[in-house]
């Protein structure tokens, strides 16, 4: 299995030997934020090619085609396109607030994306607390979304960001259950070691039932926490224009795009790494001659196939349902996912109290 | 040692946002238009402000989040332990989400789930 550790700490004795420790420590910070920055702008334009390809192989169509070799270069054309637009701020609007936004909901966005294992000694944030944290960061953007609707002074926007918070926050509770659900079967936050737990079974397969239900329940409410699919009323297009980012033009309304794109993967990562086994390559128990083939490919390979996999199955999901109505959207969560993830934990504590799993 | 990376994370972030806001900026046209200015509501010109009262419904299910998230809030610890604690955890916990649960029976039952 490939460790990344060994890269690092061949950086850090190439550096410690060259320059004092205090200078080292800090061009390695520079380097983990260039690396970060990079790792976050190929994430961004990968999602939203995908989006458009997929979007357009669901619809019959062919999508974007002329610009590159099969299109693949239209989403740089899109960012040049994004940066030569004026930036509008309306007048009425609170300059301050409206100003701060992007950069409350990039933060969040960051934030998660930071904690995601990809590789064995790959991952930038590392706490005990990784699970509990990464609930947490990715909270913080519920309040830029309300600060960008609030400030924009237009009743769009305003409705937008009312709606999206009510939601946000709703179906934060049936992921923080179902993501309960495999802390109780790993007895560990930390996002490395829940990968680790899961080198002789992904957890899918190690929790059976309950895990199952978990899994579908955090797809579901994953997608009403980004925004997106059956659940994209926030931002409801024949109703609301824009929804939250109406009044924002040019770079800041890039920013709330690529974000919101970028916390589709992270949705996605988290689900790959709890319930698909993160760098983990997949193994069948009998067959060695398999599963020594499956060791051979590395583990970041198999975090990307993982998570771009659920990726596409909300896309899918995205572009197959209506969407719901607010009313609709709140009884399924308050009626329905809460009470099945309460019963589903329950299940899930019985089973492991009693030790019923692999 | 973590500390420190979560300082780069966030340097990052701000500097993400302010570097793409700033060429944005630098190499952006300008122009003044007085119309460019309005609230775009779809050609009608706005009538008052947005700043005003909008509907409790939204209130009310932000209340019940905090009861269900400060409950998490509780239970993580719990799940992190729970398998040293057997069948004494399970138990108490039980007690622990009957309650929790009694607290949404009654917002159902008065109503507070439905969207009037």
């Amino acid at each position: 299995m490939f460790d990344f550790s060994i890269v690092t700490s061949w950086i850090h004795g190439v550096l410690t030997s060259v320059m004092p420790v205090g200078v080292a420590v800090f061009i390695e910070c520079i380097l983990v934020g260039v690396c970060l920055l990079l790792a976050y702008a190929i994430i961004a334009i990968i999602m939203i090619f995908m989006e458009r390809k997929v979007c357009a192989a669901f619809q019959c169509r062919l999508g974007p085609m002329r610009v590159g070799p099969q299109g693949t270069i239209q989403v740089f054309a899109d960012v040049i396109k994004m940066l030569i637009k004026e930036i509008i701020v309306i007048r009425h609007s609170d300059k301050f607030l409206y100003n701060l936004a992007p950069y409350v909901v990039i933060l969040a966005s960051i934030l998660a994306f930071a904690c995601l294992p990809v590789n064995k000694g790959m991952e930038i944030l590392d706490f005990n607390v990784g699970v509990f944290f990464l609930m947490a960061a990715s909270s913080i953007g519920i309040v830029g979304i309300l600060l960008a609707g609030w400030s924009s002074n237009n009743k769009y926007s305003l409705i937008g960001a009312m709606r999206s918070g009510a939601q946000m926050i709703s179906y934060e509770l049936s992921i923080g259950l179902s993501i309960l659900t495999i802390v109780v079967l790993t007895d560990t936050m930390q996002f490395s070691e829940i990968v680790a737990r899961q080198a002789d079974g992904w957890f899918i397969f190690k929790g059976h039932i309950p895990a199952i239900i978990a899994f579908v329940i955090y797809l579901i409410a994953g997608n009403a926490e980004v925004n997106r699919g059956p659940f994209d009323l926030p931002e409801a297009e024949s109703e609301l224009t824009a929804g939250y980012h109406t009044e924002y033009s040019g770079m800041h309304f890039g920013l709330f795009y690529v974000a919101e794109f970028v916390n589709l993967f992270i949705i996605a990562g988290v689900a790959a790494t709890i319930f698909l086994g993160g760098w983990m390559p997949l193994h069948i128990s009998g067959l060695d001659g398999f599963n020594a083939v499956m060791d051979y490919i590395p583990g970041f390979v198999w975090f990307f196939a993982k998570a771009f996999f659920v990726v596409w199955l909300l896309m899918w999901i995205k572009w197959t349902f209506p969407r719901l109505r607010i009313d609709q959207i709140l009884t399924l969560e308050w009626k329905y996912l809460v009470p099945i993830g309460l019963c589903n934990l329950l299940l899930m504590v019985i089973c492991v109290v009693f030790g019923w799993h692999f | 040692m973590y500390f420190t990376l979560l300082i780069v994370v966030i340097l990052t972030a701000i500097a993400l946002v302010a570097v793409a806001l700033g060429i944005a900026k630098a190499i952006s046209p300008r122009s003044y238009n007085p119309q460019k200015g309005e609230a775009y509501e779809c050609g009608i010109p706005t009538r008052g402000k947005s700043w005003m009262q909008f509907r409790v419904g939204y209130y009310l299910f932000a209340i019940l989040f905090l009861m269900f998230d400060v409950e998490t809030v509780f239970l993580f610890p719990w799940a992190v332990v729970v398998q040293d604690l057997g069948i004494y955890g399970l138990v108490s916990i039980i007690f622990f989400l009957v309650v929790l649960v009694l607290g949404l029976v009654y917002a159902w039952r008065k109503g507070a789930l439905e969207w009037k």
